[in-house]
């Protein structure tokens, strides 16, 4: 049988020494009244480490974004940021679309700064401070451009840009990388591990992709199909300190990324 | 033709930065030669034996320039600019107000919208004459046929518009905090201000009409009568001067309306790919 692995795969290795940020209890949501899009989902995502969610298609990781940001009410359970239950979107989460969601009319300096905006920071401080993201995204020199200007990946860049100069604690990333070719989607997670390193956040990444879950995490959440409900968590327990190249080539990466597709086929088959 | 086509690819290839201050002046140029070329034709078909009715568009000209210098023109317009502004004003101001307050505002929609639908798609020239027995003859008659006429037409407009609002944006926005007022201020606004002054065109047109339909058919005043006169009489070079002078007037409130669209929305219309 396909689904019997070689090696059980080791039970995810407590992390004593990190305090959850966030927690899920039990949440579900049903969508019009009958399509259940999420039954009782519980995780809990540590504090200053990226969490990625991985799982088939229409599983209902975007939907579980947004219950954690604040924009869609769970229908059964409730989410929780440092104890204290999320009502609607805060001041300590910041959503990255998967859309990009840029102002088609503003400039990549004004779409940055967004967020500071309606919060009535004053225009001047606003602009340094986007201008500060701007070029931490490696957009420098675009400020005065417009989206349609730019290439996926830079609108993805702005985007990112855009949720980290609110500098809330938590980041909520919606398939950030899909919209790139394999060459910029390297470039941008190498990118995003470097800002991370700088910017100390907690990370919550939603994918497609195996790999990219592996390699960028330090929490891999493993959704059933739909309805959604948490299958498996892994802990990639990576050493990234190294070349990219070399980590994508040692055996415990490998491993792991044969693990969570073994994990993973049920659903596909 | 040599020239020409230099011309044209210098207009539509993308200069960046320049291309405004480049492609204006020769905008104007082929608006100019636009008319020109019309006026030529209108000319030319004045001039054959087709029809006296179509006096060439040199002997209207001057028939223009006679009826401004005899006090006729301004004597009509003293009588049709007032309910004419006003009809705008009611028609601009309070047909986007109804239409963004009616897509905002979800309980007035089932109320309004039905009604809107109905104006916009009734025959509307059939009930112009009915406003006569509500309004009587007047500048009261001729401001509800503007409105009957723009009204609906801006305000659907100004709906669909807000309607149409990427919903990822608005979720964007108030994922970043934004008071619903922001949102509105910051995002539906400008995504809606194409449609929204789309609309506007079409309402002007519509107000135009309106009023040269109300004077033609309820009020004999104005530059309808001066039209409707002429023609009883067989001056058409006159009727046609007074025609022409309603269409120009109704491009000019056109491009007074462009003007301030791109005043307000400059970026819009940068940002359209
Ligand atoms: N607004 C909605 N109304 C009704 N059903 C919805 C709505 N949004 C999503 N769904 C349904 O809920 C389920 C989960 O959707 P969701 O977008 O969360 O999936 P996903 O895991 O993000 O999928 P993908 O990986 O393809 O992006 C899907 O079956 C979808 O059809
Ligand atoms: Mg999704």
């Amino acid at each position: 049988m396909t689904l019997a692995r070689e090696a059980p795969a080791a039970p995810p290795a407590p992390m004593p020494d990190e305090k959850p940020i966030l927690v899920a209890d039990e949440v579900g949501l049903v969508y019009g009244g009958n399509v259940t899009a999420l039954a009782g989902v519980n995780l809990t995502v540590p504090q200053g480490r990226l969490t990625s969610l991985l799982g088939p298609s229409g599983c209902g990781k975007t939907t579980l974004l947004k219950i954690i940001a604040g924009l869609i009410e769970p229908t059964t359970g409730d989410v929780t940021v440092r104890g204290e239950p999320v009502r609607g979107p805060g001041p300590d989460r910041a959503l990255v679309f998967q859309d990009f969601a840029l102002l088609p009319w503003a400039t990549v300096l004004d779409n940055v700064g967004y967020g500071l905006r309606v919060r009535g920071v004053p225009r001047q401080e606003r602009d340094q401070v986007a201008r500060h993201y701007i070029e931490e995204v490696g957009l420098a020199g675009f400020e005065a451009r417009y989206p349609h200007e730019l290439s996926g990946g830079m609108r993805q860049r702005a985007g990112l840009a855009r949720a980290l100069a609110v500098r809330s604690d938590i980041l909520l990333m919606d398939e950030p990388f899909s919209a790139v070719d394999e060459q910029m989607r390297r470039k941008l997670q190498e990118d995003l591990l470097e800002l991370l390193r700088v910017e100390q956040k907690t990370v919550i990444f939603v994918t497609h992709s195996i790999e990219e879950a592996v390699y960028l995490s330090d929490q891999v959440i493993i959704l059933t199909q739909r309805p959604g409900r948490v299958s498996t968590i892994v802990r990639p327990d990576i050493d990234r300190s190294g070349n990219v190249d070399e980590i994508r080539r040692t055996p415990r990466y490998m491993e792991l990324v044969d693990e969570i597709w073994a994990g993973l086929r049920q659903y596909v088959e | 033709m040599s020239e020409v086509t230099p011309r044209l690819n210098a207009l539509l290839a993308p200069s960046p930065g320049r291309r405004f201050s480049l492609a204006l002046p020769s905008i104007w140029l082929w608006r100019l030669a636009s008319v020109a070329v019309a006026f030529l034709i209108w000319e030319v078909l004045g001039r054959s034996p087709i029809s006296l009715a179509l006096p060439p568009a040199s002997e209207v000209a001057v028939a223009f320039g006679e009826m401004l210098a005899k006090g006729e023109m301004w004597a009509a317009y003293a009588n049709s600019l007032p309910p004419l502004l006003t009809g705008l004003a009611i028609i601009i101001v309070g047909g986007v107000v109804i239409g963004v307050s009616v897509a905002l505002a979800r309980t007035a929609e089932w109320f309004l919208l039905p009604v809107l639908i109905i104006f916009q798609t009734a025959p509307v020239s059939a009930i112009i004459p009915l406003v006569t027995y509500a309004y009587g003859i007047g500048d009261a008659s001729k401001i509800v046929a503007i409105m009957i006429l723009g009204l609906p037409l801006v305000a659907l407009n100004s709906y669909k518009g807000i309607q149409a609002t990427p919903p990822s944006l608005i979720a964007m926005s108030e994922s970043f905090l934004a008071s619903r007022f922001d949102t509105i201020r910051y995002v539906i606004l400008p995504s809606a201000s194409g449609m929204i002054f789309a609309g506007l065109r079409l309402g002007v047109s519509g107000a135009f009409i309106g009023i040269v339909l109300a004077e033609l058919l309820i009020t004999p005043t104005g530059i309808g009568d001066l039209i409707t006169y002429n023609r009883a009489i067989a001056r058409y070079d006159k009727m046609f001067a007074a025609i022409v002078s309603i269409i120009a007037l109704s491009a000019v409130v056109l491009a007074l309306l462009q003007a301030v669209e791109t005043r307000l929305f400059r970026a819009n219309a940068r940002a359209l790919p």
